[in-house]
């Protein structure tokens, strides 16, 4: 909720539109981020299935995508953790077999983005 | 006109379902409340309710059924007890808040440890604060209408609040009496369908149910929760005259009994009330002026209504079925509020009685009566009836 309202004017039984979540962006929460590296990846959709919060995208590639060995992966792959929900729990960097995700600290990935 | 049947408090309970006839209806087995769920699902089997009745492995989850289909537009009744009521405890506390009108037939009985299945108040008063209102019943009869009575209060567009029936394990939902069942369509059109003023599982308008709320409207939310709470009385009234129309009966927040001239007055709860009622005849014949009364609307209180029946009385005892450990027991808790306001306030004395099923006499009520008739009265601490040492 946005707008701040009296008791007389909330909605009866604790009501919001839909899908309020996302209007509510969790990655403020992160202290650790997710480094993915394409290069290393297989695009085997482990990481996708285990986020919680469902922050890692999908999206269909007809050229394909450049992944682990220098390999091409067609059709549906991951793309960028999507950051504004991404809650830095790990859970994609302990699952992935193909070791594409390495967590490091929030202030360390600001701070290199800032040299950038 | 009604037809007399033969049947206990819990079949009771059941014929009011019936008639209500509940679009869901979820519970989960617990002693002494099973004979209501038992006799409520051969009305399923046999067709003679249009209820979906819903099996389910908990407590915990029988709650959470009724919630969900609430939440979608249905009416959903349950049944519990004690420890089924405590497994429940997260939901039941949750219910509330989030407006939706369960009714839950609850029959009392004594909280583990020590395990126990029979009577006491120990369940339903762990959950008088979060915001249920609360029905009590002296008898099968009772049961019966407060049942009927409370689908109407909870639902009224101005409450939208759960509502738990109390009877006493045992001693009204196991015992055989009289009850008048009154006729099914006059009932039937008393209890009407649930009308809803929100469309809930409308996917056109959809809506998150329950969702997160922070510093910034918590507070907005609970005190419109105690502004329905506050509506309860004036609904309770126009049901309950609504309900007279059918049975011919009062439904008044509590009950007295020959308490106009009375020196003494016991207040109890429940099955008790019944067995004080022959204790007050009994000392009424030997010319000694005492009466009862009888709490029956327990959720929301009635400070202001109790406060005027009992302002002229010198001396009143308070019988509690539960203790509220290291504090007042909670009946006379709620009591000695109602009165404080009283410029000259009557005497007190609190009473524990009947926990676990501890059976309570007519003479045992006497001895009351004499004690709270002498004045012997002990302010600062809770006495006790029928306990050994």
């Amino acid at each position: 909720m946005s707008e701040r309202k009296t008791w007389q004017e909330v909605e009866l039984g604790i009501e919001l539109p839909a899908a309020t979540s996302l209007a509510y962006k969790t990655g403020g929460w992160r202290v650790l981020r997710p480094i993915f590296d394409p290069s290393a990846c297989t695009h085997c959709m482990i990481c996708v299935g285990y986020c919680p919060d469902m922050a890692i995208p999908v999206a269909t590639s007809e050229a394909g995508v450049a992944g682990k060995g220098g390999r091409v992966f067609k059709g549906v792959v991951r793309v960028a953790t999507n950051l504004d929900y991404c809650k830095g729990c790990g859970i994609c960097a302990h699952e992935c077999p193909s070791k594409a995700i390495t967590m490091i600290r929030e202030e360390e990935a600001e701070q290199a983005s800032c040299k950038l | 006109m009604g037809v007399r049947k033969a049947i206990t408090g819990a079949q009771a309970a059941a014929e009011a379902m019936r008639q209500i006839n509940p679009d869901v209806v979820v519970a989960y087995p617990i002693t002494p409340q099973t004979p209501i769920v038992e006799e409520f699902a051969k009305y399923v089997a046999d067709g003679v309710v249009d209820t979906e009745m819903v099996p389910v492995e908990s407590e915990h989850s029988a709650m959470s059924a009724a919630v969900g289909a609430e939440t979608a537009g249905a009416r959903a009744m349950s049944a519990t007890s004690s420890q089924g009521l405590a497994l429940m405890w997260e939901v039941v506390a949750a219910t509330p808040g989030l407006r939706l009108p369960i009714v839950v037939s609850l029959v009392n009985r004594a909280l583990s440890a020590p395990i126990n299945i029979h009577c006491d108040h120990s369940d339903v008063m762990g959950v008088t604060t979060v915001g249920w209102v609360q029905i009590f019943s002296e008898n099968a009869q009772e049961v019966y209408e407060n049942t009927l009575l409370a689908v109407r209060v909870a639902e009224d567009s101005r409450v939208q609040l759960p509502v738990m029936v109390n009877q006493d394990g045992f001693i009204t939902s196991h015992a055989v009496e009289p009850v008048e069942i009154f006729d099914d369509a006059l009932v039937e059109k008393f209890v009407g369908v649930r009308s809803l003023d929100r469309a809930l599982l409308d996917v056109e308008h959809a809506k998150s149910v329950g969702p997160l709320v922070l510093p910034d409207h918590y507070f907005e939310f609970k005190r419109a929760q105690e502004e329905a709470m506050s509506k309860v009385f004036e609904v309770y009234r126009e049901v309950g005259t609504e309900l007279s129309a059918i049975t011919g009966k009062q439904y008044p927040f509590f009950e007295t009994y020959h308490t106009d001239d009375a020196e003494a007055v016991v207040v109890v709860l429940n099955s008790a009330a019944g067995t004080a009622k022959a204790a007050v005849d009994a000392m009424r014949a030997q010319g000694k002026r005492v009466g009862l009364l009888k709490p029956i609307l327990f959720r929301p209180f009635p400070y202001a209504e109790i406060r005027e029946a009992l302002k002229d009385i010198p001396v009143i005892g308070v019988l509690d079925r539960s203790m509220d450990f290291g504090a007042c027991a909670p009946v006379y808790s709620e009591f000695r509020n109602a009165l404080w306001a009283l410029g000259k306030r009557p005497a007190m004395q609190s009473y524990i009685y009947g926990l676990g099923g501890r059976d309570i006499m007519t003479t045992e009520i006497e001895a009351v009566f004499e004690e709270l008739l002498s004045g012997k009265l002990d302010a600062e601490h809770q006495r006790y009836i029928g306990l050994r040492g």
